[in-house]
């Protein structure tokens, strides 16, 4: 019960700390974006010259932190990988190709649908429809394999980047691009972006929020526990938009969006199917990342190379919708996936006798 | 003789299908699960209890041992 009423209060922060983002100067729907801003740091580093979209997010830098140091004090931190990592990178990549397309990662559809952007709700079934995809793999025995312990210093390889990433954005070297307008010119400011992402960061570290994890428990097992923080989300969000006069119901002229429904919706389907392969949304990656898991650190990477891949061959969604080369990116991940899911598929049960030969 | 499940290095979902798995194979025999991390611990424990069984914990080093009964 206690886990219960915790989950909802950290989706309920989560869905009032996004509106008090775009209140004080973020994008608007994009309080909090995971994919929006790993590609807003990948254009900051120069690895997409998409002039719109470059900002060192400090939001990603706290998730991270947050995390890093909760589990440091809890003492969950613990340096392990080599669970597939070169496919984690692709589907970290995969992942970000399909959030792109739609404009958002499933964070920033819940806001989206809770700012009114009825695009979102095109896009929600269609990321349903991915994660139930993964767990027809799940089923059959999905699986990247075991990691491994590993030396500490892994483990801090991801919060290292992060505190490199937050000197870069306070000493603003000429190296480092930030736009002059667009997306990536808005942010609130630094002290709320930095505290919204490190107290994001501690909730989701206790807590394990998911927004993949919230549909794949739901449909697996029937287990609503996660459900209840992405509901929190929603509601609380889309309560503080209509206080705030932050919510414009409608398809059309939404902010960051465009209408083509079916790459909406299939969009969405790959990041929903990505996301259960590499067993976490884009937010519970960089959770993990800050408790020392390296493979979600690579899923990370994953997620920044995919978005300078995204904008370096003009394959992004953008206001005018999907490029025809942006709609055969759709259609190539999720034939991708679908190898990868088939690829690592194999009845878990047969392998297990000889592993519990070995533990017992 | 304790049906013994290794989920070590395995990340949620899998140690939640395997035990589940296991426990419904066992039915009322008691099921030993080894898991890695505090998140398949949780899960794996919140799953069990779900089930109508009851679960004791002990760390084993860096890992966790779950004695589930009923």
């Amino acid at each position: 019960m206690r886990d219960r009423v915790f989950i909802i209060i950290a989706g309920a922060v989560v869905g009032l700390l996004a509106v008090i983002l775009v209140l004080q100067g973020n994008p608007a729907n994009m309080g909090f974006c995971i994919a929006c801003f790993i590609r807003d740091i990948s254009g900051a580093l120069g690895l997409h010259r998409a002039g719109v979209v470059q900002y060192l997010r400090p939001e990603i830098i706290g998730l991270v932190l947050g995390s890093f140091v909760t589990a440091l004090y809890v003492r969950e931190f613990k340096a392990t990988g080599g669970s597939s990592p070169v496919l984690r990178f692709f589907l970290g990549m995969l992942m970000m190709a399909g959030a792109l397309i739609f404009l958002g990662c499933p964070l920033r559809m819940v806001l989206r649908l809770a700012g009114g952007d009825w695009n979102a709700m095109v896009a929600l079934p269609g990321y349903v429809l991915g994660v139930w995809f993964g767990t027809l793999f799940l089923r059959r025995g999905y699986t990247l394999g075991r990691s491994q312990e590993q030396a500490p210093v892994n483990g801090y390889a991801g919060p290292f980047m992060a505190i490199v990433l937050l000197i870069l954005l306070v000493t603003a070297p000429a190296f480092i691009f930030f736009s002059e307008e667009g997306p990536g010119s808005m942010s609130a400011p630094l002290f709320l972006t930095l505290g919204a992402g490190l107290l994001v960061g501690i909730l989701a570290q206790r807590t394990r929020l998911c927004t993949m994890g919230a549909i794949r428990d739901l449909i697996l097992f029937k287990d609503y526990h996660l459900f209840l923080g992405f509901v929190a989300i929603f509601v609380v969000a889309m309560i503080g938009n209509l206080f705030t006069g932050q919510f414009a119901p409608g398809f059309a002229e939404q902010p960051v969006a465009h209408i083509d429904h079916l790459w909406n919706f299939s969009g969405m389907t790959v990041v929903g199917l990505a996301a259960v392969l590499a067993g976490g949304c884009p937010m519970r990656q960089l959770i993990l990342t800050g408790e020392g898991q390296s493979d979600a650190l690579i899923t990370v990477l994953g997620m920044a190379g995919g978005a300078a891949f995204m904008h370096n061959f003009g394959l992004a969604g953008s206001p005018a919708g999907v490029s025809p080369a942006g709609q055969w990116i759709v259609i190539i991940s999720l034939v991708v996936l679908f190898i990868i899911g088939a690829a690592n598929t194999r009845l878990l049960a047969a392998g297990k006798n000889k592993e519990k030969a070995k533990a017992s | 003789m304790t049906e013994l499940v290794d989920c070590r290095g395995l990340s949620c979902p899998e140690p939640v299908m395997l035990a589940r798995q296991a426990l419904e194979k066992a039915a009322d025999q008691p099921v030993t699960v080894f898991v890695s991390n505090a998140v398949a611990r949780d899960n794996v424990t919140r799953a069990a209890k779900a089930m109508g069984r009851q679960v004791k914990v002990e760390d084993e080093g860096e890992d966790f041992k779950l004695f589930i009964s009923k």
